[in-house]
């Protein structure tokens, strides 16, 4: 298979504060790849410099084909194709749930508006919440929000999906209907990285694991042989008080 | 203890309502007999007592009728929004003697001692307000110095104005579109055109000619709706990461915000002309309309970044992720989420324009204010400033209340919290 993503050497500084230490990956096609690590490790920080919320200073990011830098021209095509969902869904407020998963198709991608439709409904179903698309992000559940925000990213039908903590700010019970949702993405072949505690979603779906602790990568290793036989003294650690 | 007897209390309710209501209707008597045929009742009373009698019976009426729970609705709607406890009944009785005193005489200014016949000054001969003025000055009033026989123009102007806004009221969604487009880019040359003549057979009117509610309407028609962008891509500027536009905002902000709109008109009027090559000339009134536009769209560009400010960073984190650049980014998400939110300060800034135009009295224009103060000074209707300004202040109201209802209601329509 073939490599999406590459990140080599990266580092990022916010000030003084060095964020991400010469951090190395390669992400291959359908790869699914679940980050781990203790709050401030960097997880975030190395998910949102891929499409480049946040700059790096140092190193290279290769997406699909394309170094990401400064100098990109056209870092909206590169955007359009890597989808995002977010900690806290940062859904349209102003927008229908269908006027949310159509916009971008429409003005991004100059799709035909009936077509984005469809493929806004086909997604919506996928994540089961078709009866919601006439309504507001305001009237539905944190749940039903963080899957509408799926089905807005996949609209723009992308290549690679990162998830940043896309459970953190759910209810407990609301979190199986999002990772119920995340594993049949999975299923079907998307390339994902994944900034999560959900151990039981890694289990089930991760390839690799990432474990990252003050900005560096401590551990990679293939998600059983990370949870069975952690070799490095911290991933133990964070492991036990987690599991 | 021994007084409990007299504490309101429910099974005695008639007795102490009865009472309680007769001492209330004895201070206000008191008062309204008091007011209106000045005859004193409690002149017998020593001086003082007699001043403050009513406030007391009125006091002591109100703690008793003071029945918690009494199963009488009126009742105890009265004695919690008005009557909750004696400094409240104080100032219920205070306020109800203010309105005693003050209403009345206004009443007999406004209606039944004013003039309304005639056609002369003479003609106003009772002691109210002489609405005669208004009347025979109203045509001057609506149109300023405009030629009467080509008042007209300036009739169908406003009329097609009304009827094509009512109309965008109610046209289909998809023809909507054009019909602002038109009204925004297209109607405005059309009106002006109209009323300023001087082709299709249409009499040359120099704008010094335009005056009244009219010019009110024109001028700040035109301000708001071209103060509008421009403080918008303002707002954007200052938060722009491109230096040079960034500080040519802030300078141009921070300029026109730092100085009086009088001293800016006064500039519009005197050194404006002085950059100018010798021979061009601007007209006035387009100079007064940059001037102003300029001068709001700096406090409109503060009150839209003040939106901007409020917004999430998340929503422009999400509007990136999905691959939408600066202008699709702010159009589509950002600025209809940040121009909602601070509905009511546009509609400050655009309620303190149309307060504004009169100030343009300093450059020679005559807006309705400015034609009152024509008017007042004429020497067939000297002493009729009060009819003047209060009718001038009655219209700005009118106009004024409208779009403040106007932009609650927005607020209400472009809701989608629930």
């Amino acid at each position: 298979m073939s490599k999406i993503i590459e990140l080599k050497n990266v580092n990022k500084w916010f000030d003084k504060f060095q964020a991400l230490k010469d951090v190395s990956l390669e992400v291959n096609q359908q790869e699914k790849i679940v980050i781990c690590g203790p709050s401030g490790s960097g997880k975030s920080t190395l998910i949102r410099c891929i499409n480049r919320l946040e700059e790096h200073q140092d190193g290279k990011i290769i997406v699909d084909g394309n170094e990401i830098s400064e100098n990109t021209k056209d870092i909206e095509k590169i955007r359009a194709e890597v989808g995002m969902v977010f900690q806290q869904f940062n859904l349209f407020p102003h927008l229908s749930i269908l006027d949310n998963c159509t916009l971008a198709p429409i003005w991004v991608k100059k799709m035909p508006k009936k077509q984005a439709e469809e493929i806004a409904m086909k997604n919506l179903e996928r994540v089961q919440i078709a009866d919601q698309a006439k309504k507001f992000p305001g009237q539905l559940s944190g749940g039903q929000q963080q899957r509408s925000a799926l089905a807005r990213a996949l609209c723009m039908e992308p290549k690679i999906m990162l998830f940043d903590e896309p459970t953190s700010a759910l209810d407990p019970e609301m979190i199986k209907e999002v990772l119920d949702a995340m594993v049949d993405l999975a299923k079907a072949g998307m390339t994902m990285i994944v900034v999560t505690h959900e151990m039981g979603f890694a289990k089930e779906v991760a390839d690799n694991m990432i474990f990252m602790d003050e900005g560096k990568i401590v551990e990679k290793a293939k998600t059983k042989d990370f949870f069975d036989n952690p070799k490095s003294e911290r991933t133990k650690l964070f492991l036990s008080q987690i599991l | 203890m021994k007084l409990s007897f007299l504490k309101p209390n429910k099974e005695k309710i008639n007795n102490f309502l009865i009472s309680g209501s007769f001492l209330i209707v004895l201070s206000l008597a008191d008062v309204i007999i008091n007011n209106i045929f000045d005859i004193n009742l409690t002149a017998f009373l020593p001086e003082k007592l007699s001043y403050f009698a009513p406030i007391l019976l009125g006091t002591i009426g109100l703690y008793l009728i003071r029945i918690e729970f009494s199963g009488n609705k009126l009742l105890d709607k009265i004695n919690t929004n008005f009557n909750s406890n004696n400094f409240n009944a104080i100032l219920t009785l205070l306020i109800l003697f203010a309105l005693i005193k003050f209403i009345p005489p206004l009443l007999n200014w406004f209606f039944f001692d004013a003039n309304f016949l005639g056609d002369t000054k003479e003609d106003c001969s009772g002691s109210g307000a002489c609405w005669v003025f208004i009347k025979v000055w109203l045509g001057r009033f609506v149109y300023g110095m405009y030629p009467d026989s080509e008042q007209w123009r300036i009739n169908i102007a406003f009329i097609m104005l009304f009827l094509l806004v009512g109309a965008s009221f109610f046209v289909p969604a998809k023809v909507k579109k054009y019909f602002i487009l038109f009204l925004l880019f297209i109607y405005p040359i059309i009106g002006l055109k109209l009323i300023s003549g001087g082709d299709f057979g249409l009499k040359y009117i120099e704008t010094g000619a335009w005056g009244g509610l009219s010019l009110t309407f024109i001028v700040s028609a035109f301000a708001l709706i071209l103060c509008f962008p421009i403080g918008m891509f303002l707002a954007l500027g200052r938060r722009s990461d491109l230096p040079a536009i960034r500080y040519s905002s802030i300078g141009f902000i921070e300029l026109w915000r730092g100085v009086p709109l009088i001293t800016v008109l006064f500039m519009s009027a005197v050194m404006f002309p002085m950059f100018l090559p010798d021979g061009t000339y601007v007209d006035k009134l387009i100079r007064v309309l940059i001037a102003i536009t300029l001068f709001e769209a700096a406090y409109m560009a503060e009150v839209i970044r003040g939106g901007l400010q409020a917004l999430p960073k998340g929503q422009y984190e999400a509007a990136k992720s999905l691959g939408m650049g600066y202008w699709k980014m702010h159009f589509l998400i950002i600025l209809p989420q940040a121009l909602k939110l601070v509905i009511p300060g546009i509609a400050n800034t655009f309620l303190a324009l149309v307060k504004d135009t009169p100030l343009i009295f300093v450059v020679g224009l005559l807006e309705l204010a400015g034609m009152v103060n024509l008017a007042k000074t004429n020497p067939k209707w000297l002493g009729m400033a009060m009819e003047g300004y209060v009718f001038a202040g009655l219209v700005f109201w009118i106009i004024c209340y409208v779009m403040s209802r106007y932009s609650q209601n927005l607020e209400k329509k472009l809701s989608t919290e629930r």
